[in-house]
């Protein structure tokens, strides 16, 4: 009962500090001044197309470093709390009784190339359309899910996974460095031509960052993807 | 008038997801309040950068690269957004496994099982 009143006392705090909020808030007709900047001088310097990607690759660049570092952080994690789980021998048998169902394995035989192929054109055009690094690499995770619930992977190897992420992760910071050392700055894409707004090779060294986030992202889910596949709790 | 409307949506998205946090006992019902308080936070993030009018800030047919400073919403939230999201995941997957890694050792998916949690 008392704990009831806590948690409606909680949402009446929330409600409360939402409504002057609420009530100052209108539709704003100017961005701030520093996203004003950013559209204004983003399409120019930089030749990327989505000034979303402009914004998170190379404004904001240190803190996606930062959040790629989380994501492996985490998915280190999750590997951690689910290696000191041993299979019991029970649940092994059960699991490979249920042969994955013939609509799954036709499906998954049509669709893993699509989604693979998906996944990497979304990384592949992250400066160019909705989409990026993280977007494609989940869509890239989600294809290896299938591939494990189909049966179409049995195994996946860690030591590609490791060295995937090794490289991908490197990579990042490599060209990182190679902007402080060639142009303005650490993250800088600019050591490449920025060529033409809205063609493939746009951007400096924006595409070429935000497929090694991609190809680091779908490495790290999948790693998480096995790894909690492979452990099971005996009811 | 959007922004009130996202603003409103984002509370209702908040004020479930704390009830959740709060109210459930049930560990998987736990993480999904924290999963809506968290669509809740981004909503509003997102709502911030609305600008009457606004499309979004990448230059194709719909949109030339001198109307971007005229008619593109705010690139940064976005950004922000999309970090939170990422972040978000792993938080919830690491949550998901901490769950599993419970459940083994306490034979019980419920909080008040869990005599270490106690205070």
């Amino acid at each position: 009962m008392f704990k009831r009143l806590f948690s409606l006392v909680l949402v009446g705090a929330l409600a409360a500090a939402f409504f002057p909020l609420f009530a100052a808030i209108g539709d704003r007709a100017d961005t701030s001044s520093l996203a004003g900047r950013y559209l204004d001088e983003g399409p120019e310097a930089l030749g990327s197309a989505n000034l979303v990607t402009s914004v998170i690759v190379t404004y904001r660049g240190l803190d996606t470093l930062g959040e790629v570092t989380v994501l492996f952080a985490a998915s280190a994690g999750i590997g951690l709390v689910f290696s000191r789980m041993q299979p019991s021998p029970a649940t092994r048998r059960t699991s490979t009784n249920h042969p994955p169902s013939e609509l799954v394995v036709t499906g998954a035989g049509l669709l893993l190339p699509l989604i693979t192929l998906f996944g990497i054109f979304i990384f592949v055009h992250g400066h160019l359309t909705p989409g990026g690094g993280f977007q494609g690499g989940v869509i890239v995770a989600s294809g290896v899910l299938l591939a494990f619930l189909s049966g179409t992977l049995k195994e996946l190897s860690h030591g590609l996974l490791a060295a995937l992420e090794l490289c991908a992760g490197a990579g990042y910071v490599a060209v990182g460095l190679l902007g402080l050392w060639l142009a303005g700055g650490f993250l800088d894409p600019r050591f490449l031509p920025t060529g033409e707004i809205g063609a493939l090779f746009s951007g400096g060294a924006i595409p070429i960052i935000y497929t090694l986030i991609g190809i680091k992202v779908g490495a790290e889910l999948s790693g998480v993807i096995d790894a909690m596949r492979q452990r099971r709790v005996s009811p | 008038m959007m922004t009130q409307l996202l603003t409103i949506l984002a509370f209702v998205l908040m004020a479930l997801g704390v009830w959740g946090l709060m109210s459930r006992r049930h560990l998987i019902r736990i993480i999904i309040g924290f999963s809506l308080l968290d669509t809740g936070v981004h909503l509003l993030l997102v709502a911030f950068g609305y600008r009457s009018e606004g499309t979004a800030p990448i230059i194709g047919s719909g949109l030339g690269a001198e109307e971007l400073v005229s008619r593109a919403v705010d690139p940064i939230p976005s950004a922000l957004v999309l970090t939170a999201i990422v972040i978000g995941l792993a938080v919830t997957a690491l949550m998901l496994s901490f769950a599993v890694r419970m459940y083994a050792r306490n034979r019980s998916i419920y909080i008040e099982k869990n005599k270490e949690l106690k205070w």
